[in-house]
Order: structure tokens, then C-alpha cells, then sequence
């Protein structure tokens, strides 16, 4: 059983059948352009044998929807996915029971066709809305009841149209950014110049024209905001709070090199087994064993990375007595919850949080935050409702980053080219400062704003995260069969900035190392680097993923003036497999041209091929973007990277073809796939740049002055 | 303060507004078309962009007070009697929106491609959409709804 299954037994925690002909999935998990909803429905109009347009999906909401944590991590569909085939699977069983007894016949003649339940024997029929109509089941979820059989599908694996789309092309999404209650303000925030900077004073005659003029200026020690009626004049309002304030600067933010530091600084290591971390001494690395033909090591390195969302973070909140109602694009209501009512001293039945769409936000980013700032503005204007949303500037330079990483590894080979040792370190923050609330009060001190407030809290101290891949160690663990491997994760202290959960979490940068350096240990051993990883994989379906990729990467001689490179993993271990193979070429600019890429993914099976795909496409581009441009850069008196030029993405204009190879495996559990690609993405651009180049990249991102400076050593 | 007239989707509209707002904000805020999106306000990212005259704009920066002859079309605008236009309707069979925060820039800016260059290379592609992010990563589908649009794509070579 799940986790979500074992929270939400019952059958009406995940759906209702409404009179209206309507059927409504509750799922705890939340639609963030990862097509989950999509996927739910359709698993839930094939377990019922109902068409899909007769699904909708009650929004996420404290107090109503399953507690199902944080949408993260790919789990969506391995959680909820389950738990809603398992509902409705139980509530077709029940429907069809209690209809064998309305018509008086036996279950074993009835027929079902959208929601209509017909018996063969005596044609009479009913309906799932004349059965269940806006009734409760009151019943439990049998984990045990049977589903459909693979080869029955109707739905699963066929082609569908994501859900929203036509709203999404025609402007008619409502977006929390969007949202329009009478009466309701508009709000910014002003910032400190960097994280320990604090208000020393604010040119209080400023604060009292604005307030004049109709603002209202909220100050709660260094937090500091203004709202008013109009947008765009409460953002010139801000600009002119800012001007206004003065900050002691305190020491600001340490300049030390953030390679140097992340090996330098004071730090907390502990080996890895099985992708569990342990609370033992770490081994010594020692000699390579005495029978090594060959003995390599090497260092890579990846910088600060964020989110960098399209839409700014925004929220809406409103007081009413005693109660706060915010609406977020939070992908967490429940743990927002839990944190925020500790923060402000509420009971947490008073806090009312409710899902709304936000932009795309892969990991915790500023969704949070900006919720906190919305709640703090709204309980200083009660009664009315507040929308506040972040600047680009704030998103820029305010979001926990995912964080900068440095992978020290060594490998023996003996005579044959078959590794005999093998021992990788992983240097990092953490990744793990979602707002959960731990035993130990951390959660208010995980939501930045508070920090800010009169009474603030202190900055959170980063624990070692210890479950199976997650945090620094996710993917750390490799793939392939190397006797005993020594690894070893290391949380850093003392780092320059703000950090938490980014996509694939240290998964990315882990399996770009791998690979990189499985591709130097084959290339010293004179082993073509397919074969190589071939001959140290004994599981099946990783094979088939690199063999299917390398086909298709191969087919064909290579351009001229080009390189392909390919690498592989499977998501912490245990999720889904993928192998990506890149071409590419390199211009006299030493701009990075991408030319094609192919993709093979192995996620069990599949249930909407089309989105799966995207996802795959999805997860490339932006590993591609990581790994050709990205880096967050900051100096003493804060973050510098503040907006889209000096922080630069992958453009239109750089999108290769991108060819998805599924490998469909009906009956298999589904397995997400939305984090699976982007090691492999990063390893084999950097493998096809040594193919077209020579050159051996080790430090992201392979800019043009990176290249240049690696082509003159 | 000061009146403004604007034409938005065929329709004329007096607004009180300070002359001196981007044209997006009045979109949004007074004319309630929330198509548009507010990305960056830098006119870096495309979330805000309309037809102006036809032609994409960024909506983010520029007064609206400089908008006052033009025929102004939103994303909302372009549906044709209440159906999705042409271009919409590739954007939706080809699925070219993850989140959807960037889609409305893009199809406003796909709109404006094709009707100057009905069978754009892959360099009028690029640089009729250099102006614009998306983060999701849903580029490659937006660049086969443009090509399922174009003489060649419709012709069958999908
Ligand atoms: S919002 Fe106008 S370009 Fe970004
Ligand atoms: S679809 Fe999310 S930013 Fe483009």
C-alpha cells in the first residue's frame, strides 16, 4: 500500500459519482504541466468505463483533498496514479453489485458503457448517476480488487489531448496571477539587498505619502510591503519604499570561490550503501587494489542553478476573524499549512489553503514564500483580499536555488577493462528545505519571510537528509556492477546561498559525473563506451534502453564537423530508465549547436504516451539549458543573476530535434518519468562535445568562454 | 490621470488610467484579458506579447498612451466565432503548452509569423520567437504546430 492509500482508505476520499452525470477525482496531487491530471483521468474513465470527458478534478484544498504531500520527485503517478485506480476500481466493483441487485440479476450479465450498466439477460438497465448520484460509497478501498487487464485497455496507452489545453492556447486559464475578487489590493514586497541584510531605517515621510496617496505600507521589522488598488502603481510605490530604506549590510555574502568551498568548508560526511546514507565513520579511500591494469580519477563540478519559473511567484490571501484563506501555486498545501500556522502562532484548522495554477516550477521555489508574504500582508489589512506577487528580480534573486556540487570519483580497471574498484564524493547543500515542519521546529524557519519579521526566526541548520536517494545522494549509488563501490555524501556548511529542492535533486549532477567519467574509463581502456556500460549492467531493461538509444543515435555516419555522445540511468535506482544520445556541434563562435537528440525511456507502463513524451522533451531542454548556460552568480552584496540576461536559458533558436523512443511494458508499474532524462542529458552533451572536439569539459555550463579556455590548455 | 481610447479585439474602450502604465496592465487589470501574462516586465521573455496592427509587441514596458490609434489584438481575440483559431488549434493537438505561462506570448507571436510568412524556414522560426522563454520546455511542440500550419505541414508531411 502506498502511502496516499494508507492516509485515505475510503473510496469518497478520492472520487464522487454526481447525479449530473459528472464524476470527480480528488487527488492530493497537483497539476503542474506535467499532464497529471491527465494521466489520473484517464486512468480513472478506464477503471470505470466512462468516457474521459466525464472526469473532473476537484482542486487541491486543505481539509478536503487526500494529504498527499508534496508533489515531487516523479512520485505523482507511482502515489496518487495507484490510489485513484485502486478507488475506482473498488467503486466499479460496488456500482456493479449494487445494480446486479436493483435489476434482480446475476453480476456476471451486465455489460457497462459510460456509466450505463445493462444486463444482457433481461435489457434492463441503470446508471452509475441513478446508483450513486451524489452519494457517499462509505466504503474502503480494496488494495486487493481487481483492475483491468493490460490487454483490455481502452484508454491507457492511447492517445489523448492534455487536459486544459484549448483553455491554456486561448488565454482563458485562470492563473493566480489572474485572479479578480472585488475589492481586493494588489501587493509587492521589498527586499533586503541579500539575505543577512537588515532594515536600519526607513525614510518614514516616504511611508506617509504613500499612505497618503492611498497605499498601505505593511513593516514588521525587515519585512517590509505595499499594497494599494492599482498594479502597476503599487509596483511604483515599492520602487520608491526601496529607495527609502537603508540597510545594514552586516558582512554579506562570503566571496570565497564555491568550488574551493564546497571542499574546504567544515562539513558532514557519511558513507552511502544501497543508496541509504549511514551513521558510520566514512572508509579511507587507501591504495587502488594492487591488481589495477588502470587507475583513473576526476573532478566535475556544477554550479548554482534555479528554478527560474516563467511567472513570478504570486499568491492571494485574505483574513476573515480568525481564519486565513490562501490561494497558492504552492505543490504542497498541507505542508505549507503545517509550517505557516506554526510560523504565525495559528491553529492550523484556521488556515485554509487552496491550489490554484501557477507557472511551471520544478522543485520549491518561490511558491511558498510569496504565500507567506501574501498571509503577513493580508492579516495587516483584514477583511481584505490581497494578491502579491513577487518581480522578476525577486524570483531571480529570492528562490532557494538547487545547489552548486563538486563529484570527486576514482576507478580501477583490471586487464580485461572491467572496473574493480570504484569510489565517488559528493559535495553539496541541502536539497531538502521544502517547509516541512520536523521534530525540532524547523519548518517557519524554512519559509524565508519570516525571517524578516520583528520577532524572526533564525535560518534553518540543514540536517543530512537520510532516506533512500533523496538530497545529495540521490543517484549517487551507480547503476552498474562495481564490486563495493565507496561513496560518500558530503553536506557542506558555510555556503554562500539560499538552496532546496530542484528537479532530480542531486540526481543530475550525480549521473552527469558517472557518466562523463565512465566515458574517460572507456575510452583508457580502448572499450567503445556503449559496450562498456553493456558489460557492467546484469539488469535487462537498462540494456534495452541504451541499446534502443544507441541504434537510433547511430544510424548513419556522423556529419561533418560533428559529435555524438550517449550516456544512461534509471531515476534513483528504482524509477524509470532513460538513455539520451546527443549530436552536436561546436561553431567557430564556440557556441554549442544542438543538433539532435534521442531519447529512450523505459517508465512501465504507459498511460499517455503523448505526455510522457512531452515530458521527455521537457526534461532535455532543460538539462540542455543547465548544461550549456546556466549559472547563478552572485558577489558580497548579493545575488547578481536578477534577470533573464544575466541569467540566460536555452532559446527557440537552439532546439534540436528530439526523437522519443517509449518502451511500452504493459502490466509493469508505472514509473515516473518527468526527472529521468536530465543526467543523461547532461552527459552525453558533454560526451558528444569531446567526440566533435577532444575536449573533456568537467565544469557546467560548457559556455564559449569555457570551451575557448579549455581549448587553450 | 487621463482618459485613453483603445481598440482591444475589435472593440473601442475609454479608460481612466495614468497615461504612463504599460499597455499590459490595462489589458489585465481594466479590460480583465488575463491572456497576456506579466513574466518579467523587462521586455525579455515574450509572456506579454499582442498584435499590435498585426505585428507582436511586448506589452510590459511600453505606455499605453502610445497605443491609442492601433488595433490591439489579444490572445482571447483571436478566437474565430468562439472556436480556437487556426493557430490555437495546433497549439492544442500538439500539445504545445506544459504550464502554459508562456503559451499566450507564443501563440500571439506564432499568429503574427505566419501571416507575414506563411511557410517560415527554421530561421524565420527562430527569429520571429528569439524574443520569447518558455521553461517547460515545450519548444519542440510549438515548432510542429507552427510547421503543422505551413503549406508544407498541411500537406501531410507531419
Ligand atoms: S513580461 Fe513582457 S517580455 Fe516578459
Ligand atoms: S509551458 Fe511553462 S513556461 Fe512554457
Amino acid at each position: 500500500m502506498t502511502a496516499s492509500l494508507t492516509k485515505q482508505p475510503n473510496v469518497d476520499q478520492w472520487l464522487s459519482i454526481g447525479a449530473d452525470g459528472r464524476v470527480t477525482i480528488r487527488s492530493g496531487k497537483v497539476d503542474i504541466g506535467q499532464r497529471i491530471s491527465t494521466a489520473m483521468a484517464v486512468i480513472a474513465a478506464e477503471e470505470l468505463d466512462v468516457a474521459l470527458d466525464r472526469i473532473d478534478f476537484a482542486p487541491v484544498e486543505t481539509g478536503v483533498s487526500p494529504d498527499e504531500g508534496v508533489t515531487s520527485g516523479s512520485n505523482s503517478m507511482q502515489d496518487s496514479g495507484q490510489a485513484v485506480r485502486l478507488a475506482t476500481a473498488t467503486a466499479r466493483r460496488h456500482l456493479v453489485e449494487k445494480a446486479a441487485a436493483a435489476l434482480e440479476v446475476d453480476p456476471s450479465t451486465l455489460e457497462l458503457a459510460d456509466g450505463l450498466i445493462r444486463s444482457r439477460d433481461t435489457n434492463r438497465s441503470v446508471t452509475y448517476w441513478d446508483l450513486q448520484g451524489d452519494q457517499p460509497f462509505d466504503i474502503a478501498i480494496d488494495p486487493e480488487v481487481s483492475v483491468k487487464a493490460p490487454e483490455t485497455y481502452q484508454l491507457v496507452g492511447g492517445q489523448t489531448t492534455a487536459r486544459g489545453m484549448t483553455e491554456l492556447a486561448t488565454g482563458k486559464t485562470e492563473f493566480v496571477h489572474d485572479m479578480t475578487v472585488p475589492g481586493m489590493l494588489h501587493a509587492r514586497v521589498v527586499r533586503p539587498p541579500h539575505y543577512h541584510a537588515r532594515l536600519k531605517e526607513l525614510d518614514e515621510s516616504v511611508a506617509q505619502r504613500l499612505e497618503q496617496s492611498g497605499f498601505r505600507v505593511v513593516r514588521d521589522g525587515s519585512f517590509l510591503a505595499v499594497a494599494g488598488a492599482d498594479e502597476y502603481a503599487v509596483i511604483k510605490a515599492a520602487e520608491r519604499l526601496a529607495a527609502a530604506a537603508n540597510w545594514n549590510m552586516g558582512k554579506g555574502l562570503p566571496t570565497r570561490d564555491i568550488y574551493e568551498s564546497l571542499t574546504a568548508n567544515e562539513r558532514v560526511s557519511l558513507p552511502v550503501a544501497d543508496g541509504i546514507p549511514r551513521k558510520e565513520p566514512v572508509p579511507p579511500l587507501g591504495d587502488p587494489p594492487t591488481d589495477a591494469a588502470l587507475t583513473l580519477s576526476a573532478r566535475y563540478e556544477k554550479p548554482y542553478h534555479m528554478h527560474g519559473s516563467l511567472g513570478p511567484s504570486a499568491a492571494m490571501a485574505k483574513s476573515e476573524g480568525e481564519k486565513l484563506h490562501i490561494w497558492t501555486h504552492s505543490q504542497g498545501v498541507y505542508v505549507l499549512r503545517e509550517s505557516l500556522a506554526d510560523g504565525l502562532g495559528m491553529d492550523e484548522e484556521d488556515l485554509h489553503i487552496i491550489h490554484a495554477p501557477g507557472a511551471g516550477c520544478y522543485g520549491h521555489n518561490g511558491a511558498d514564500d510569496v504565500a507567506v508574504d501574501a498571509a503577513l500582508v493580508a492579516k495587516a489589512i483584514p477583511g481584505t483580499p490581497v494578491l502579491l506577487k513577487w518581480s522578476r528580480e525577486d524570483e531571480h534573486a529570492w528562490e532557494p536555488y538547487g545547489t552548486c556540487m563538486a563529484m570527486e570519483l576514482r576507478a580501477s580497471l583490471d586487464a580485461d577493462g572491467s572496473v574493480i574498484a570504484w569510489s565517488q564524493e559528493s559535495f553539496g547543500d541541502t536539497y531538502m528545505m521544502r517547509p516541512r515542519s520536523s521534530p525540532d521546529g524547523d519548518g517557519p524557519r524554512r519559509l524565508l519571510p519570516l525571517r524578516y519579521r520583528a520577532e524572526g526566526v533564525d535560518d534553518p541548520v540543514p540536517q543530512p537528509a537520510m532516506r533512500y536517494h533523496v538530497g545529495i545522494h540521490r543517484n549517487l549509488d551507480p547503476l552498474y556492477i562495481f564490486p563495493e563501490p565507496r561513496l560518500v555524501k558530503n553536506l557542506v556548511r558555510g555556503l554562500p546561498l539560499r538552496t532546496s529542492a530542484l528537479r532530480t535533486l542531486g540526481g543530475f549532477a550525480n549521473v552527469f559525473a558517472i557518466e562523463c567519467f565512465l566515458e574517460e574509463l572507456a575510452e583508457a581502456a580502448g572499450i567503445d563506451s556503449v559496450e562498456f556500460r553493456i558489460r557492467h549492467l546484469d539488469d535487462e531493461r537498462a540494456r534495452d534502453v541504451v541499446k534502443a538509444a544507441a541504434e537510433a543515435l547511430y544510424a548513419g555516419d556522423t556529419p561533418p564537423n560533428r559529435g555524438r555522445g550517449i550516456a544512461l540511468s534509471q531515476y534513483t535506482n528504482s524509477k524509470a530508465y532513460a538513455a539520451v544520445g546527443v549530436e552536436l556541434e561546436v561553431g567557430d563562435d564556440a557556441n554549442i549547436k544542438l543538433h539532435r537528440a534521442v531519447v529512450a525511456v523505459d517508465a512501465g507502463q504507459v498511460v499517455d504516451p503523448d505526455g510522457l513524451a512531452m515530458q521527455c522533451e521537457g526534461g532535455f531542454i532543460q538539462a540542455a539549458s543547465w548544461t550549456l548556460h546556466e549559472a547563478v552568480t552572485f558577489d558580497r552584496d548579493g545575488v547578481t543573476s536578477r534577470d533573464w540576461d544575466s541569467y540566460p536559458i536555452l532559446r527557440f533558436g537552439n532546439i534540436p530535434e528530439i526523437e522519443t523512443i517509449l518502451m511500452d511494458r504493459p502490466g509493469n508499474p508505472f514509473l515516473g518519468a518527468g526527472e529521468a532524462i536530465a543526467g543523461p542529458a547532461g552527459a552525453a552533451i558533454a560526451s558528444a562535445l569531446h567526440n566533435a572536439t577532444g575536449l573533456r569539459l568537467r565544469r557546467l555550463p560548457f559556455t564559449p568562454d569555457a570551451i575557448r579556455a579549455a581549448a587553450m590548455e | 490621470m487621463a482618459k485613453i481610447t483603445l481598440r482591444v479585439n475589435g472593440e473601442p474602450h475609454e479608460i481612466d488610467t495614468d497615461p504612463s502604465t504599460p499597455l499590459l496592465f490595462v489589458l489585465r487589470n481594466q479590460l480583465g484579458l488575463t491572456g497576456a501574462k506579466l513574466g518579467c516586465g523587462l521586455e525579455q521573455c515574450g509572456a506579454c506579447a499582442v498584435l499590435v496592427d498585426g505585428v507582436s509587441v511586448l506589452s510590459c514596458v511600453r505606455a499605453v498612451s502610445e497605443f491609442e490609434d492601433n488595433d490591439i489584438r489579444t490572445v482571447e481575440g483571436l478566437m474565430e466565432n468562439g472556436q480556437p483559431s487556426a493557430v490555437q488549434k495546433a497549439f492544442i493537438d500538439e500539445g504545445a503548452a506544459q504550464c502554459g505561462y508562456c503559451t499566450a506570448g507564443l501563440v500571439v507571436a506564432t499568429t503574427a509569423l505566419l501571416s507575414q510568412d506563411p511557410n517560415p524556414d527554421s530561421t524565420a522560426n527562430d527569429s520571429a520567437l528569439s524574443d520569447h522563454l518558455c521553461r517547460c520546455g515545450s519548444h519542440t511542440r510549438v515548432l510542429k504546430a507552427i510547421k503543422s500550419l505551413t503549406v508544407e505541414g498541411a500537406s501531410g508531411d507531419r
